[in-house]
Protein backbone atom coordinates (compact mmCIF):
# COMPACT_ATOMS: atom_id res chain seq x y z
CA UNK A 1 0.00 0.00 0.00
CA UNK A 2 1.36 3.43 -0.97
CA UNK A 3 2.57 5.61 1.90
CA UNK A 4 3.32 9.29 2.41
CA UNK A 5 6.76 9.96 3.90
CA UNK A 6 8.39 13.14 5.13
CA UNK A 7 12.03 13.68 4.15
CA UNK A 8 13.30 16.32 6.56
CA UNK A 9 16.20 18.06 4.84
CA UNK A 10 15.92 21.32 6.82
CA UNK A 11 19.30 22.85 7.61
CA UNK A 12 21.07 20.46 5.25
CA UNK A 13 23.70 21.96 2.97
CA UNK A 14 25.69 18.76 2.58
CA UNK A 15 24.61 16.24 1.40
CA UNK A 16 21.51 18.40 0.90
CA UNK A 17 17.76 17.82 0.55
CA UNK A 18 17.96 16.34 -2.96
CA UNK A 19 20.48 13.74 -1.81
CA UNK A 20 18.22 12.95 1.15
CA UNK A 21 15.35 12.45 -1.29
CA UNK A 22 17.45 10.11 -3.47
CA UNK A 23 18.29 8.01 -0.41
CA UNK A 24 14.66 7.96 0.79
CA UNK A 25 13.39 6.91 -2.66
CA UNK A 26 15.68 3.89 -2.61
CA UNK A 27 13.89 2.47 0.41
CA UNK A 28 10.39 3.43 -0.79
CA UNK A 29 7.83 1.52 -2.81
CA UNK A 30 6.49 2.49 -6.23
CA UNK A 31 3.50 4.77 -5.66
CA UNK A 32 4.77 6.22 -2.37
CA UNK A 33 4.60 9.99 -1.96
CA UNK A 34 7.56 11.78 -0.45
CA UNK A 35 7.37 15.32 0.89
CA UNK A 36 10.78 16.96 1.16
CA UNK A 37 11.20 19.77 3.70
CA UNK A 38 14.00 22.17 2.79
CA UNK A 39 15.25 25.52 4.03
CA UNK A 40 17.29 25.90 0.83
CA UNK A 41 15.23 27.61 -1.85
CA UNK A 42 17.49 26.02 -4.50
CA UNK A 43 15.70 22.75 -3.72
CA UNK A 44 12.54 24.16 -5.32
CA UNK A 45 14.39 24.05 -8.67
CA UNK A 46 16.81 21.16 -8.14
CA UNK A 47 14.30 18.57 -6.97
CA UNK A 48 11.68 18.95 -9.76
CA UNK A 49 14.52 18.98 -12.34
CA UNK A 50 16.00 15.75 -10.94
CA UNK A 51 12.60 14.08 -10.57
CA UNK A 52 11.78 14.87 -14.22
CA UNK A 53 15.17 13.61 -15.41
CA UNK A 54 14.93 10.30 -13.54
CA UNK A 55 11.28 9.65 -14.39
CA UNK A 56 9.49 10.02 -11.07
CA UNK A 57 6.40 12.26 -10.69
CA UNK A 58 6.66 15.82 -9.43
CA UNK A 59 3.47 16.79 -7.58
CA UNK A 60 3.80 20.22 -5.96
CA UNK A 61 5.91 22.86 -4.22
CA UNK A 62 4.71 25.17 -1.46
CA UNK A 63 6.57 27.58 0.84
CA UNK A 64 5.63 28.20 4.44
CA UNK A 65 7.69 30.28 6.87
CA UNK A 66 10.94 29.81 4.96
CA UNK A 67 10.47 26.06 4.57
CA UNK A 68 9.83 24.62 1.10
CA UNK A 69 7.63 21.54 0.90
CA UNK A 70 8.28 19.63 -2.32
CA UNK A 71 6.15 16.56 -2.97
CA UNK A 72 7.01 13.80 -5.43
CA UNK A 73 5.79 10.27 -6.17
CA UNK A 74 8.02 7.28 -6.84
CA UNK A 75 7.17 5.90 -10.30
CA UNK A 76 9.83 3.28 -11.00
CA UNK B 1 26.29 7.73 36.93
CA UNK B 2 27.19 4.85 34.63
CA UNK B 3 28.13 6.20 31.16
CA UNK B 4 28.37 3.65 28.37
CA UNK B 5 29.95 4.52 25.01
CA UNK B 6 29.32 1.99 22.24
CA UNK B 7 31.92 2.37 19.48
CA UNK B 8 35.62 3.29 19.54
CA UNK B 9 35.88 5.36 16.37
CA UNK B 10 36.50 9.07 16.17
CA UNK B 11 33.26 10.19 17.84
CA UNK B 12 33.33 7.64 20.66
CA UNK B 13 37.02 8.18 21.40
CA UNK B 14 36.89 11.98 21.47
CA UNK B 15 33.78 11.84 23.63
CA UNK B 16 35.26 9.34 26.13
CA UNK B 17 38.42 11.43 26.55
CA UNK B 18 36.47 14.67 26.77
CA UNK B 19 34.27 13.19 29.51
CA UNK B 20 37.18 11.65 31.41
CA UNK B 21 38.88 15.04 31.69
CA UNK B 22 35.70 16.85 32.67
CA UNK B 23 34.84 14.20 35.26
CA UNK B 24 38.26 13.54 36.81
CA UNK B 25 37.00 13.97 40.36
CA UNK B 26 33.75 12.11 39.79
CA UNK B 27 35.68 9.15 38.33
CA UNK B 28 37.98 9.12 41.38
CA UNK B 29 35.14 9.19 43.87
CA UNK B 30 33.01 6.68 41.98
CA UNK B 31 30.24 9.20 41.27
CA UNK B 32 30.76 8.52 37.56
CA UNK B 33 32.03 5.57 35.57
CA UNK B 34 32.89 5.53 31.84
CA UNK B 35 32.87 2.27 29.88
CA UNK B 36 33.70 1.95 26.18
CA UNK B 37 32.80 -1.14 24.15
CA UNK B 38 34.42 -1.49 20.75
CA UNK B 39 34.75 -4.10 18.02
CA UNK B 40 38.51 -3.59 17.68
CA UNK B 41 41.63 -2.97 19.76
CA UNK B 42 42.92 -0.77 16.93
CA UNK B 43 41.86 2.75 15.97
CA UNK B 44 41.98 3.66 12.29
CA UNK B 45 42.48 7.15 10.85
CA UNK B 46 39.92 6.62 8.10
CA UNK B 47 40.71 9.73 5.98
CA UNK B 48 44.16 8.19 5.44
CA UNK B 49 42.60 5.53 3.19
CA UNK B 50 42.33 8.11 0.40
CA UNK B 51 46.11 8.55 0.48
CA UNK B 52 46.74 4.81 0.80
CA UNK B 53 44.78 4.27 -2.44
CA UNK B 54 47.19 6.50 -4.40
CA UNK B 55 50.40 5.40 -2.67
CA UNK B 56 50.84 8.45 -0.46
CA UNK B 57 50.46 6.69 2.91
CA UNK B 58 51.25 3.20 4.16
CA UNK B 59 48.90 1.03 6.24
CA UNK B 60 50.90 1.33 9.47
CA UNK B 61 50.37 5.12 9.42
CA UNK B 62 46.61 4.58 9.72
CA UNK B 63 46.56 2.81 13.08
CA UNK B 64 47.18 3.25 16.80
CA UNK B 65 46.30 0.93 19.67
CA UNK B 66 42.91 2.11 20.90
CA UNK B 67 43.90 1.73 24.56
CA UNK B 68 46.87 4.08 24.03
CA UNK B 69 44.50 6.88 22.94
CA UNK B 70 42.25 6.72 25.99
CA UNK B 71 42.54 8.70 29.22
CA UNK B 72 43.18 6.70 32.40
CA UNK B 73 39.92 5.89 34.14
CA UNK B 74 38.05 4.80 31.00
CA UNK B 75 37.09 1.13 31.15
CA UNK B 76 37.81 -0.13 27.66
CA UNK B 77 36.68 -3.54 26.41
CA UNK B 78 37.04 -5.12 22.98
CA UNK B 79 33.63 -6.72 23.09
CA UNK B 80 31.10 -5.40 20.59
CA UNK B 81 27.45 -4.98 21.52
CA UNK B 82 25.05 -7.47 19.99
CA UNK B 83 21.80 -6.61 21.78
CA UNK B 84 20.49 -3.22 22.81
CA UNK B 85 17.88 -3.60 25.59
CA UNK B 86 16.83 0.04 25.79
CA UNK B 87 13.80 -0.48 28.01
CA UNK B 88 16.06 -2.04 30.65
CA UNK B 89 19.00 0.37 30.17
CA UNK B 90 21.45 -2.38 29.33
CA UNK B 91 23.31 -4.02 26.45
CA UNK B 92 24.53 -7.54 25.86
CA UNK B 93 27.90 -8.10 24.19
CA UNK B 94 29.40 -10.72 21.90
CA UNK B 95 31.11 -12.42 24.86
CA UNK B 96 27.77 -12.70 26.62
CA UNK B 97 28.40 -9.98 29.22
CA UNK B 98 25.74 -7.48 30.22
CA UNK B 99 26.53 -3.79 30.77
CA UNK B 100 24.02 -1.51 32.47
CA UNK B 101 23.98 2.25 31.97
CA UNK B 102 22.36 5.44 33.12
CA UNK B 103 23.42 7.24 29.94
CA UNK B 104 24.46 5.54 26.69
CA UNK B 105 26.03 7.00 23.55
CA UNK B 106 25.88 4.95 20.36
CA UNK B 107 28.73 5.82 17.99
CA UNK B 108 29.08 2.70 15.89
CA UNK B 109 29.71 4.48 12.56
CA UNK B 110 28.88 3.34 9.05
CA UNK B 111 30.09 0.83 6.47
CA UNK B 112 30.26 0.75 2.71
CA UNK B 113 27.55 -1.28 1.02
CA UNK B 114 28.58 -1.87 -2.61
CA UNK B 115 26.53 -5.10 -2.51
CA UNK B 116 23.45 -2.93 -3.09
CA UNK B 117 24.39 -2.43 -6.76
CA UNK B 118 24.48 -5.50 -9.02
CA UNK B 119 28.00 -6.12 -10.31
CA UNK B 120 29.69 -3.45 -8.19
CA UNK B 121 31.63 -5.67 -5.76
CA UNK B 122 33.04 -7.87 -8.53
CA UNK B 123 33.99 -5.11 -10.96
CA UNK B 124 34.82 -1.87 -9.14
CA UNK B 125 37.70 -0.70 -7.01
CA UNK B 126 37.19 1.41 -3.92
CA UNK B 127 39.16 2.62 -0.91
CA UNK B 128 36.91 2.55 2.16
CA UNK B 129 38.82 -0.25 3.90
CA UNK B 130 42.54 -0.99 4.17
CA UNK B 131 42.12 -4.10 2.04
CA UNK B 132 40.21 -2.37 -0.78
CA UNK B 133 42.48 0.70 -0.77
CA UNK B 134 45.57 -1.48 -1.15
CA UNK B 135 43.91 -3.50 -3.90
CA UNK B 136 42.95 -0.28 -5.68
CA UNK B 137 46.52 1.03 -5.51
CA UNK B 138 47.85 -2.19 -7.01
CA UNK B 139 45.30 -1.89 -9.86
CA UNK B 140 46.42 1.69 -10.44
CA UNK B 141 50.06 0.65 -10.55
CA UNK B 142 49.30 -1.96 -13.19
CA UNK B 143 47.09 0.38 -15.25
CA UNK B 144 48.83 1.66 -18.38
CA UNK B 145 46.04 3.63 -20.05
CA UNK B 146 42.34 3.78 -20.90
CA UNK B 147 39.14 5.18 -19.47
CA UNK B 148 38.93 5.47 -15.68
CA UNK B 149 35.42 6.09 -14.39
CA UNK B 150 34.83 7.41 -10.85
CA UNK B 151 31.20 6.85 -9.90
CA UNK B 152 29.35 7.96 -6.78
CA UNK B 153 26.62 6.24 -4.74
CA UNK B 154 24.50 7.81 -1.98
CA UNK B 155 24.60 8.12 0.92
CA UNK B 156 28.36 7.90 1.37
CA UNK B 157 30.89 8.67 4.04
CA UNK B 158 32.97 11.82 3.43
CA UNK B 159 31.12 13.98 0.90
CA UNK B 160 34.39 15.42 -0.41
CA UNK B 161 35.92 12.02 -1.25
CA UNK B 162 34.51 11.86 -4.82
CA UNK B 163 36.20 15.11 -5.84
CA UNK B 164 39.37 14.39 -3.89
CA UNK B 165 39.95 11.00 -5.48
CA UNK B 166 39.33 12.23 -9.03
CA UNK B 167 41.76 15.15 -8.64
CA UNK B 168 44.34 12.94 -6.92
CA UNK B 169 44.02 10.35 -9.68
CA UNK B 170 44.65 13.07 -12.25
CA UNK B 171 47.93 13.97 -10.57
CA UNK B 172 48.83 10.31 -9.99
CA UNK B 173 48.60 9.46 -13.69
CA UNK B 174 50.27 12.72 -14.69
CA UNK B 175 53.25 11.91 -12.45
CA UNK B 176 53.51 8.50 -14.10
CA UNK B 177 53.62 10.15 -17.52
CA UNK B 178 50.24 8.69 -18.49
CA UNK B 179 48.24 11.93 -18.73
CA UNK B 180 47.77 11.47 -22.49
CA UNK B 181 46.81 7.82 -22.18
CA UNK B 182 44.27 8.04 -19.35
CA UNK B 183 40.81 9.59 -19.71
CA UNK B 184 39.20 10.38 -16.38
CA UNK B 185 35.41 10.38 -16.25
CA UNK B 186 33.38 11.39 -13.19
CA UNK B 187 29.70 10.78 -12.47
CA UNK B 188 27.51 12.43 -9.82
CA UNK B 189 23.88 11.80 -8.81
CA UNK B 190 22.53 15.36 -9.04
CA UNK B 191 22.67 18.13 -11.64
CA UNK B 192 26.14 19.47 -10.76
CA UNK B 193 29.51 17.94 -9.84
CA UNK B 194 29.09 18.33 -6.08
CA UNK B 195 26.14 18.67 -3.75
CA UNK B 196 27.52 21.95 -2.32
CA UNK B 197 26.80 24.56 -4.96
CA UNK B 198 29.83 26.68 -4.11
CA UNK B 199 32.10 23.64 -4.20
CA UNK B 200 30.62 22.61 -7.57
CA UNK B 201 31.27 26.14 -8.88
CA UNK B 202 35.04 25.76 -8.56
CA UNK B 203 35.24 22.00 -9.15
CA UNK B 204 33.53 21.97 -12.57
CA UNK B 205 35.85 24.53 -14.22
CA UNK B 206 38.79 22.78 -12.57
CA UNK B 207 37.69 19.50 -14.18
CA UNK B 208 37.31 21.30 -17.54
CA UNK B 209 40.82 22.71 -17.17
CA UNK B 210 42.30 19.30 -16.37
CA UNK B 211 40.38 17.48 -19.11
CA UNK B 212 38.24 15.44 -16.69
CA UNK B 213 34.87 14.57 -18.26
CA UNK B 214 31.77 14.48 -16.10
CA UNK B 215 28.24 13.15 -16.29
CA UNK B 216 25.75 14.65 -13.84
CA UNK B 217 22.29 13.25 -13.00
CA UNK B 218 23.89 9.81 -12.88
CA UNK B 219 22.48 7.41 -10.26
CA UNK B 220 24.16 4.03 -10.43
CA UNK B 221 21.88 1.17 -11.46
CA UNK B 222 24.23 -1.71 -12.29
CA UNK B 223 27.66 -2.70 -13.51
CA UNK B 224 27.94 -4.98 -16.53
CA UNK B 225 31.38 -6.44 -15.89
CA UNK B 226 31.41 -8.68 -18.97
CA UNK B 227 31.07 -5.69 -21.29
CA UNK B 228 32.69 -3.14 -18.95
CA UNK B 229 29.64 -0.88 -18.95
CA UNK B 230 28.24 1.20 -16.08
CA UNK B 231 24.50 1.91 -16.30
CA UNK B 232 22.45 4.60 -14.55
CA UNK B 233 18.85 4.85 -13.39
CA UNK B 234 18.53 7.71 -15.89
CA UNK B 235 19.28 5.34 -18.79
CA UNK B 236 22.85 6.43 -19.50
CA UNK B 237 25.61 3.91 -20.27
CA UNK B 238 29.32 4.60 -19.77
CA UNK B 239 32.10 2.29 -20.95
CA UNK B 240 35.07 1.91 -18.65
CA UNK B 241 38.45 0.24 -18.52
CA UNK B 242 38.88 0.81 -14.79
CA UNK B 243 35.92 1.50 -12.52
CA UNK B 244 36.35 3.22 -9.14
CA UNK B 245 33.38 3.74 -6.86
CA UNK B 246 32.47 5.84 -3.88
CA UNK B 247 30.04 3.19 -2.64
CA UNK B 248 26.69 3.62 -1.02
CA UNK B 249 26.91 3.36 2.77
CA UNK B 250 24.73 1.95 5.53
CA UNK B 251 24.87 2.15 9.29
CA UNK B 252 26.18 -0.87 11.18
CA UNK B 253 24.37 -4.18 11.00
CA UNK B 254 23.84 -4.34 14.78
CA UNK B 255 21.72 -1.17 14.57
CA UNK B 256 19.49 -2.68 11.89
CA UNK B 257 19.27 -6.07 13.64
CA UNK B 258 18.11 -4.40 16.85
CA UNK B 259 15.49 -2.37 14.97
CA UNK B 260 16.99 0.95 16.06
CA UNK B 261 16.87 2.58 12.63
CA UNK B 262 16.24 1.91 8.96
CA UNK B 263 19.45 1.14 7.04
CA UNK B 264 21.38 1.44 10.30
CA UNK B 265 20.75 5.18 10.80
CA UNK B 266 19.18 5.96 14.18
CA UNK B 267 16.50 8.70 14.35
CA UNK B 268 18.22 11.50 16.28
CA UNK B 269 17.22 14.94 17.53
CA UNK B 270 19.29 17.35 15.45
CA UNK B 271 20.23 19.73 18.28
CA UNK B 272 20.03 17.63 21.46
CA UNK B 273 21.50 14.52 19.76
CA UNK B 274 19.33 12.16 21.80
CA UNK B 275 17.74 9.18 20.12
CA UNK B 276 14.15 10.11 19.28
CA UNK B 277 11.92 8.96 22.14
CA UNK B 278 14.82 8.27 24.55
CA UNK B 279 16.19 10.87 26.96
CA UNK B 280 19.21 8.85 28.13
CA UNK B 281 20.42 7.50 24.78
CA UNK B 282 22.51 9.77 22.57
CA UNK B 283 23.83 9.21 19.06
CA UNK B 284 27.15 10.49 17.69
CA UNK B 285 28.72 10.61 14.23
CA UNK B 286 27.71 8.63 11.15
CA UNK B 287 25.13 6.62 13.13
CA UNK B 288 22.61 9.50 13.28
CA UNK B 289 19.94 10.04 10.63
CA UNK B 290 20.55 13.81 10.75
CA UNK B 291 20.74 15.15 7.16
CA UNK B 292 24.32 16.41 7.40
CA UNK B 293 27.70 15.13 6.23
CA UNK B 294 28.86 11.72 7.38
CA UNK B 295 32.34 12.95 8.20
CA UNK B 296 34.90 12.77 10.98
CA UNK B 297 34.49 16.45 11.77
CA UNK B 298 30.75 15.99 12.28
CA UNK B 299 31.46 13.24 14.81
CA UNK B 300 34.11 15.44 16.43
CA UNK B 301 31.85 18.48 16.89
CA UNK B 302 28.96 16.33 18.08
CA UNK B 303 31.28 14.60 20.58
CA UNK B 304 32.34 18.00 21.94
CA UNK B 305 28.70 18.90 22.58
CA UNK B 306 27.87 15.53 24.10
CA UNK B 307 30.95 15.68 26.34
CA UNK B 308 29.90 19.03 27.75
CA UNK B 309 26.27 17.95 28.11
CA UNK B 310 26.80 14.55 29.73
CA UNK B 311 29.36 16.01 32.15
CA UNK B 312 26.80 18.69 33.03
CA UNK B 313 24.16 15.99 33.54
CA UNK B 314 26.47 14.33 36.06
CA UNK B 315 27.27 17.60 37.84
CA UNK B 316 24.00 19.54 37.54
CA UNK B 317 21.41 17.06 36.30
CA UNK B 318 20.83 18.82 32.97
CA UNK B 319 22.55 19.34 29.59
CA UNK B 320 23.79 22.83 28.73
CA UNK B 321 24.45 23.06 24.98
CA UNK B 322 22.87 22.34 21.62
CA UNK B 323 24.60 21.08 18.48
CA UNK B 324 24.43 23.72 15.72
CA UNK B 325 25.16 21.42 12.78
CA UNK B 326 28.82 22.45 12.49
CA UNK B 327 30.91 20.56 9.91
CA UNK B 328 34.42 21.28 8.62
CA UNK B 329 35.83 19.39 5.64
CA UNK B 330 39.19 19.68 3.93
CA UNK B 331 39.02 19.19 0.16
CA UNK B 332 42.18 17.91 -1.54
CA UNK B 333 42.26 19.36 -5.08
CA UNK B 334 45.20 17.25 -6.28
CA UNK B 335 48.52 16.15 -4.82
CA UNK B 336 49.60 19.58 -3.56
CA UNK B 337 46.59 21.94 -3.32
CA UNK B 338 43.51 21.94 -1.11
CA UNK B 339 40.64 24.04 0.16
CA UNK B 340 38.03 23.57 2.88
CA UNK B 341 34.30 23.89 3.51
CA UNK B 342 32.85 24.95 6.86
CA UNK B 343 29.13 25.23 7.52
CA UNK B 344 26.33 24.63 10.00
CA UNK B 345 22.53 24.41 9.98
CA UNK B 346 22.20 28.16 9.35
CA UNK B 347 25.24 29.10 7.29
CA UNK B 348 26.19 27.55 3.94
CA UNK B 349 29.85 26.92 3.08
CA UNK B 350 31.86 29.34 0.98
CA UNK B 351 35.02 27.50 -0.09
CA UNK B 352 37.92 29.51 -1.51
CA UNK B 353 40.23 28.61 -4.38
CA UNK B 354 42.60 25.74 -3.45
CA UNK B 355 46.06 26.66 -2.15
CA UNK B 356 49.25 24.84 -1.23
CA UNK B 357 49.00 26.24 2.30
CA UNK B 358 45.71 24.47 3.00
CA UNK B 359 47.10 21.24 1.53
CA UNK B 360 50.07 21.37 3.89
CA UNK B 361 47.73 22.10 6.79
CA UNK B 362 45.81 18.97 5.84
CA UNK B 363 49.09 17.02 5.73
CA UNK B 364 49.83 18.29 9.23
CA UNK B 365 46.32 17.35 10.39
CA UNK B 366 46.92 13.79 9.16
CA UNK B 367 49.47 13.60 12.01
CA UNK B 368 47.65 15.89 14.44
CA UNK B 369 44.61 13.61 14.25
CA UNK B 370 46.05 11.50 17.05
CA UNK B 371 46.03 14.55 19.29
CA UNK B 372 42.48 15.25 18.19
CA UNK B 373 41.37 11.69 19.03
CA UNK B 374 42.76 12.18 22.52
CA UNK B 375 40.37 15.12 22.79
CA UNK B 376 43.14 17.71 23.01
CA UNK B 377 42.65 19.53 19.68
Amino acid sequence: MAEKKIVDGRGSFCPGPLMELIVALKSSQIGDELEVLSTDKGSANDIPEWVHKVGHEYISTTEEGGVWHITVRKKK
Amino acid sequence: MKILIVGGGMGGTILANNLARRLTNELKTGKARITMLSASDKHMYQPGLLYLAVGRMTPDELYRDQASLLEPGINFHVDPVEEFQLDNNRVKTKSGKTHEYDVMVIATGSRMFPEGVPGMVENAETFYTEETALKMFKRLQAFEGGKVVVTVGVPHKCPMAPLEIVFMLHDYFKDRGLADKVQLHYTYPIGRVHTLENVAKWAAPEMDRLGIKYETFFNIKEVDGANKILRSEEGVEIKYDLLITIPTHKGMEVVEKNGLGQNGWIPTNRTKLNMEGRSNVFICGDTTNIPISKAGSTAHFEADVLGENIAAMVKMGTPVREYDGKVFCFVEAGKDRATYAMFDYQNPPDPKAPTKAVHWFKMAYNKLYWVSARGLL
